[in-house]
């Protein structure tokens, strides 16, 4: 299960919406616990794909690098990945799951005409073969239970 | 001589929950074929079936990637880290 709050849905929402027509991403920084997978921070970067950004997304090794050293950093983990399928569901291509790595949790906004509507998490299964739907737990975002 | 080689944690649990595994190996390609060859299941994330690495997977010696270098035949040294620096790419079109 993958817990993300609502101030994390709405930046990831929000830079889906703003790059769009072309394909938002970013990494999402986190940690594992006992309750699943819990969304800390984004961390967002370029779509290196100059050629189609429209339906299709790039991260370089560089970047990788980049995000796991701003995960390090605040004592997190790197997670996953964010990013958007322009007026396309919110379910992955087959190019997703041909580049996609296992353990991450890959998180996919719709933007539909500008607008951002539904969001899905997947993960790859072992052995390549498919993506799986991972739950999203929408939580409060930390600090604002009034004790 | 003794190569380490870190493990992405995407691959760790291919690779026995390790962060990083050490190999006696003269190049790059000698130290992967090792690691491939130890934890078989990593193979199929490293390699595409024809045994090319796969493009979205980048080896890194020290902070070179072995692309500029001489990819799999670049030589190693004693003390040198290898590292596997995954690029991440999707999208929506089929």
């Amino acid at each position: 299960m993958l817990i993300v709050n609502s101030d994390i849905a709405q930046s990831i929402r929000g830079y889906g919406a703003r790059d769009y027509p072309n394909e938002t991403c970013g990494a999402m920084l986190g940690c594992d616990g006992a309750e699943g997978r819990e969304v800390r921070a984004l961390f967002p970067l370029t779509n290196r794909r100059d050629d189609s950004p429209r339906n299709r997304f790039s991260i370089t090794a560089e970047d990788f690098r980049a995000a796991e050293r701003a995960a390090r950093e605040q004592g997190l983990e790197l997670v996953g990945w964010y990013h958007s399928h322009p007026d396309h569901p919110a379910r992955p291509s087959e190019y997703d799951r041909e580049h996609a790595w296992p353990w991450y949790s890959y998180v996919i906004v719709s933007v539909a005409s500008g607008e951002a509507c539904d969001m899905t998490s997947w993960q790859l299964s072992d052995d390549r073969s498919a993506f799986q739907t991972e739950e999203i737990a929408w939580a409060i975002p930390p600090g604002t239970i009034k004790r | 001589m003794a190569i380490r080689l870190e493990i992405p944690t995407a691959l760790r649990q291919f690779a026995g929950k390790q962060a990083s595994v050490e190999f006696n190996a003269t190049t790059v390609g000698e130290a992967l074929q090792q690691l491939t060859g130890t934890y078989a299941d990593l193979r199929k994330h490293l390699y595409t079936e024809d045994g090319r690495i796969r493009s979205f997977v980048n080896i890194y010696l020290n902070d070179e990637d072995i692309r500029y270098l001489q990819k799999e035949n670049t030589p190693t040294k004693d003390g040198d880290t290898i590292s596997i620096v995954p690029s991440i790419a999707g999208g929506a079109k089929i």
